[in-house]
């Protein structure tokens, strides 16, 4: 029977399967930050417990970790206490840890790719949610809760069910400053947040196989958004041409037995995919967010929307809702929006492509004296190679903050956080209420896009900067 | 985990769609290296900034059913939400629709979700709204609600209702399978990477 490739990949993991049972599925590789491990440590303590495959298992600090003074002990005693527990089971279960200062430290889910421990077929899951990233290998990688991280710590091994398939073709090319973001953020807005729940997401179609890995997991990493269990694309020529040579990549007929199996991972001609949704990328916009979850977006072109226009009661409500929080009016044109602050970052767009994009935009000009914009890199290796392509001295000169790499003011974890009533625009993945600190605004973005509002100070699509005084 | 066969309480409608775990608990809280203790920042947000908020009106003030929009749950993996609602006085959490994360973060803690219809949920809504000592039992043996004379089945998953009905370790049910784990390892590809750093490897 045709088999998609999420299928292939989950049945190639099925440790036991029995009628009435869910699935034990091996897991090839366990990610673990400092926010939702420590419990887990704690309940293989109180049950006499090991960490079953400490070599399948990778930690490092990315949530707590400040961006400035990186090096001097955290100022939050709670934080640093979270950090520390980290640092103390990594040690007595030996598990190789890349701390804060590290060369190997980053936001877990662009160290994984970055040191090629992210590969095509595998299983791979992390308590959290944006573990879904590295399906941009053709991998099933999905989030998990602190429960299931023991679960896995102890055993290697989750109960699961197979989940549905469901396929999202985007074919076309992508007009110029249209990118990864906005096509993610278009498909989150058409399905709604609850839209591929329990359903595995295959990206599909030209215009996904003309991105680069740095904007598939763009999209991938979204994928939690739609409630998708896990977003995934086919390995193919990127996929090999980013992997090889990273530190953990296989080499010499350890890559050509590699590449051999990873061929084999595509979806079948003929498979069934549970739901199809189609795009086309020729007439994609520039997107941002209006609300507080991530289906509540628009093209930049667009205008506030009025609850009156929505029939249903709860859609009413929700919209009341949202634009209370967001202190907006109906009818307001989206580039009519003033922003406090950019931040350029996060699992979703803090990889060295994007800050590229971003400093393209920004070099050589000044970005608006009213506006604070935070480039924080998505890790320790992304950060040094933007400095060696001095992307360090293009932010610094446009006037924007060059920060450590972390989590950062995607959730506000550190000290990088929204006052109540300011408002961001932001290249991380959620708008929710609070998200960024009690009472900021949250405005999804792509990195153009945020570098382009950097520079006027109000939501600003790289295509308006040629009609824009700036 | 506590095993939960069958519960009644007092029931609170929260007329809100798409509550995500930001709102049931904000990223401020999972500092905490404990496992429970969460009750400070339940809807924390909300109970601030919102003296009309349902959880700040006396009458639902202990309630331990949550009668949710849909949508409950999306967002972020942490199972401080579910943590932050047991602690909170929650046993039970009903809604037309959950995210999976929170739904499966769920039954490890011991919290029950309840799919119902989202007309059920209205009904519900308006019969708690109109008498908010209405007391409402969750029956996990017989699969049902029941309020006054009105009685909804509900479906949940055979094997996660045994386990929620005996209150049953997951760790412990899969270790009984370590020799699948173990043949199941051996046949593993030698090529698969290992976290160990790779001067080591």
């Amino acid at each position: 029977m045709p088999k998609t490739l999420a299928q292939k990949v989950y049945e190639a993991h099925v440790v036991r399967s029995a009628a009435g049972e869910p699935d034990l599925l091996y897991i090839d590789l366990h990610l673990v930050h400092e926010v939702t491990s420590p419990q887990a440590f704690d309940g293989l303590r109180a049950a006499g417990r090991t960490v079953r495959r400490p070599d399948l298992t990778m930690a490092t600090e990315d949530h707590n970790v400040p961006t400035l003074d990186i090096l001097a002990p955290i100022a939050d005693p709670v934080s640093r206490a979270q950090i520390e527990a980290l640092r103390k089971n990594a040690a007595e279960f030996g598990i190789r840890l890349a701390p804060m200062g590290d060369r190997d430290q980053g936001i877990v889910h662009v160290i994984g790719p970055q040191l090629g421990l992210t590969q095509p077929g595998m299983t791979i899951v992390c308590g959290d949610s944006h573990t879904s990233t590295h399906g941009a290998f053709g991998a099933l990688a999905f989030g998990i809760g602190t429960s299931e991280v023991e679960h896995v710590l102890a055993t290697q091994t989750l109960p699961q069910y197979e989940p549905k398939q469901m396929a999202v073709t985007v074919d076309g090319q992508l007009p110029p400053g249209v990118s990864a973001k906005d096509i993610i953020l278009a498909v989150i807005a058409q399905i709604g947040t609850n839209g591929a729940q329990g359903h595995v997401i295959e990206y599909r179609g030209s215009a996904i196989e003309a991105l680069s890995m740095e904007s598939r997991m763009t999209i991938c990493n979204m994928s939690i958004e739609a409630g998708a269990k896990a977003g995934l694309i086919a390995p193919d020529r990127t996929t090999l041409d980013f992997l090889q040579g990273r530190p953990h990549a296989p080499q010499g007929a350890d890559w050509d037995a590699a590449v051999e199996h990873w061929s084999t991972l595509r979806t079948d001609e003929g498979a069934v995919f549970d739901r199809e949704v189609v795009l086309d990328a020729t007439t994609l916009t520039p997107f941002v967010t209006w609300g507080t979850n991530p289906g509540q977006g628009l093209p930049i072109a667009g205008t506030v929307p009025d609850p009156a226009d929505f029939a249903d009661e709860g859609e009413r409500r929700d919209v009341e809702q949202a634009l209370a929080y967001m202190g907006l009016q109906p009818g307001t044109p989206l580039r009519d929006i003033e922003v406090d602050t950019v931040f350029l970052g996060s699992c979703t767009n803090g990889r060295i492509e994007d800050l590229r994009v971003a400093a393209e935009l920004l070099r050589g000009k000044r970005i608006d004296p009213e506006t604070r914009m935070l480039v924080v890199p998505g890790s320790v290796g992304v950060k040094a190679q933007a400095e060696a392509e001095g992307l360090d001295r293009v932010f610094l000169d446009a006037g924007a903050e060059w920060r450590g790499a972390g989590c950062s003011m995607c959730l506000g974890m550190n000290p990088d956080q929204l006052k109540p009533g300011e408002r961001s625009a932001s290249t991380s993945n959620r708008n929710f209420q609070g998200r960024q600190g009690k009472g900021g605004r949250t405005h999804l973005v792509s990195p153009s896009v945020a570098a382009a509002t950097a520079l006027t100070g109000r939501l600003t699509a790289p295509a308006d900067l040629t009609t824009v005084d700036v | 985990m506590d095993a939960f066969t069958t519960h009644t309480g007092t029931a609170a409608p929260l007329r809100r769609s798409n509550v995500d775990t930001d709102q049931i608990i904000p990223a401020e809280y999972l500092k905490r290296i404990t496992r429970t203790g969460f009750e400070d920042g339940l809807f924390v947000a909300w109970r601030t900034n919102e003296p009309d908020f349902v959880l700040n009106q006396p009458q639902y003030a202990d309630a331990s059913i949550l009668v949710a929009g849909p949508d409950f749950g999306t967002g972020s993996s942490r199972e401080h939400a579910n943590w932050a609602l047991l602690d909170g006085g929650f046993r039970v959490v009903i809604s037309a629709r959950f995210a999976d994360i929170f739904r499966n973060n769920s039954t490890k803690a011991g919290l029950l979700t309840v799919v119902l219809p989202q007309e059920q949920v209205e009904a519900l809504w308006t019969a708690i709204e109109a008498d908010p000592t209405t007391q409402v039992t969750v029956d996990l043996q017989s699969k049902e609600v029941t309020y006054r004379d009105v009685t909804v089945p509900f479906e949940v998953d055979d094997y996660v209702r045994w386990r929620l009905l005996e209150g049953l370790d997951d760790v412990g049910l899969t270790e009984r399978n370590l020799d699948d784990i173990e043949t199941f390892e051996a046949g593993r590809p030698a090529w698969l990477p290992r976290a160990i750093p790779a001067s080591q490897g």
